[in-house]
């Protein structure tokens, strides 16, 4: 008898436990997307899946882009303590969703870890990802990406009366950048004498070159350059780039429709002067050179 | 699915579960010598030392792992000074990360083997306890001889849990740059965006294979040694 008793009322706490999850997950959903239609939209984009869907069609007949973006790097894609975003990465997002046809209210954003982009535009949770997303072979089979719309090179970040003045001075220094990145392996296979610390985020890494932990902070320029006007007069690039990384625009696999909208997007937006008035307003404080825009490869 | 990765001589995958292996044994030798310890406190005649266990238990049973990790490395080493590894050593970074990391996790995993050996001493009766002061054992000998060996008998496999728990979160190391499987992983997701999937299988597989040996035999250690009452 008591053990039936018992197992009602397992059963009961799990029906009421996913009678909660069901209820948190519907109201994210409205709470992200800002109202009912939109939630609709992005459930019906989602839901269909199919090729012949473009993000085109949806933002002409929805005006509304969720667009997956970086939180945590000033310059270029930084969430605020109020809520309201900013960056150069993020510039560029509105810039493509209002050439698409949708105004800023219209847009949703949506943090996507470096882990977890390929997996966004898969399942189509996001439209289109603008987030230091450098444009590489293997990651092509997973994704379109349009662009690029930016340039950036490897490069190190150094107090500002460091003795580092170019990469083959580093022996024996402590570097360090974020756990498994591009820049990170990059480090580990050119300057195997280097040592190397990993952490989660370039925050970190920034406050540790602060503290005199570590000696300089490796990655792509333009990041490294948001941090520098982050805290003007303390920090300076070391501005001896030693990679290429092409930062494109990622959308679904095969929209093409999509790709060739946002080259166009990119195209007048370098040729307008909005790229690099974008990049004055981002990371220019740094002192950080802007180069000239790059051609677009991804067609 | 496509695994085409395995093959790349970049990536050192038993390295980096050898790196996960020595961190869960370290770790768990740590965690068992100064569980016992808080457990003996938390049983033993001393109030002050009754009170510190306790609240030392509650504050870092209660704190998120990863903030406990990235906080010995972040706090601890890179403001407060405090290295566990030599400047001049040419591993310097990678050592300090490393027993760091090491303890981050016996100061969290600790706190769940002192409660599992206290409900173990739970079950010694009574009456053992107070037949051993009766005649004339002092309170270390009572838990050294009478009380913990029963009560480490009742624990073995609550322990062999908190065991697995410690081996997988031992992934947490990778935010402080431990080269151990995570580390691998994230590294291959920058990489092998065509194959997230068979990644995620990969580590996923790797980490069954190290957990669930350890639950078998030490279940079958239980009950083999389990106290008969």
């Amino acid at each position: 008898m008591i053990r039936f008793r018992t197992l009602g009322v397992v059963v009961a706490a799990a029906a009421a436990m996913a009678l909660t999850l069901s209820g948190c997950g519907s109201d994210n959903g409205n709470g992200n997307a800002g109202g009912d239609q939109t939630s609709t939209a992005a459930a019906s984009g989602g839901g269909g899946g199919g090729g012949g869907d473009s993000i085109v069609d949806k933002a002409k007949s929805s005006g509304k882009l969720t667009i997956g973006v970086k939180f945590d790097q000033p310059g270029l894609g930084l969430k605020k303590p109020d809520g309201s975003f900013a960056g150069f990465d993020i510039d560029v997002a509105r810039y493509i969703a209002k050439e698409l046809g949708v105004e800023e209210s219209g847009i949703t954003f949506k943090e996507t870890p470096s882990a977890q982009r390929e997996t966004a535009l898969g399942n189509h949770e996001v439209d289109m990802i603008v987030a230091t997303y450098s444009i590489t072979d293997k990651r092509k089979e997973a994704v379109t990406f349009a662009g690029p719309y930016f340039i950036a090179h490897q490069d190190l970040l150094v107090k500002k009366d460091s003795d580092i003045t170019s990469p083959d001075k580093l022996a024996n220094k402590l570097l360090c950048s974020v756990t498994g990145s591009t820049s990170a392996q990059k480090v580990k296979d050119k300057y195997p004498d280097v040592q190397l610390k990993e952490y989660g985020g370039y925050s970190d890494c920034v406050n540790a070159l602060k503290s005199g932990a570590i000696d300089a902070v490796t990655t792509d320029d333009v990041i490294l350059a948001g941090y520098a006007a982050q805290y003007p007069g303390e920090f300076k690039l070391v501005g001896e780039p030693f990679s290429d990384e092409n930062y494109g625009v990622g959308l679904w696999k095969g929209d093409t429709k999509a790709q060739s909208a946002v080259n166009a997007a990119i195209e007048k937006m370098q040729s307008d002067g909005s790229w690099k008035k974008f990049l004055d307003d981002n990371v220019g404080p740094s002192g950080y050179e802007i180069p000239d825009p790059p051609e677009i490869t991804e067609k | 699915m496509n695994f085409d990765f395995l093959s790349d001589p970049r990536y050192h995958v038993w390295a980096a579960f050898w790196m996960t292996i020595q961190l869960t044994f370290y770790s768990a030798v740590g965690s068992l010598i100064w569980g016992t310890v808080l457990a003996a406190m938390r049983v033993g005649p001393v109030p002050l030392m009754r009170a510190f266990a306790t609240g030392y238990v509650n504050v870092f049973r209660n704190t998120p792992l990863t903030v406990l990790i990235v906080s010995t490395s972040v706090v601890l080493a890179d403001t407060l000074n405090f290295h566990l590894a030599s400047r001049s050593s040419h591993t310097y970074l990678a050592d300090d990360a490393f027993r760091l990391a090491v303890l981050g996790f016996v100061v969290y995993t600790s706190t769940f083997v002192c409660e599992s050996l206290r409900s173990g001493i739970n079950t010694v009766p009574t009456g053992q306890a107070e037949a051993a002061r009766a005649i004339g054992l002092t309170f270390l000998q009572n838990m050294r001889l009478i009380v913990l060996p029963q009560a480490f008998r009742a624990v073995i496999a609550p322990l062999a849990s908190v065991l697995i728990a410690l081996t997988k979160n031992t992934t947490v190391a990778a935010s402080i740059g431990v080269g151990e499987a995570a580390l691998l992983m994230s590294e291959m997701v920058e990489n092998e965006g065509n194959a997230l999937m068979s990644v995620f299988l990969v580590f996923a597989l790797g980490f069954v294979v190290l957990t669930l040996p350890v639950g078998l035999i030490l279940g079958t250690v239980a009950k083999r040694l389990a106290v008969k009452r």
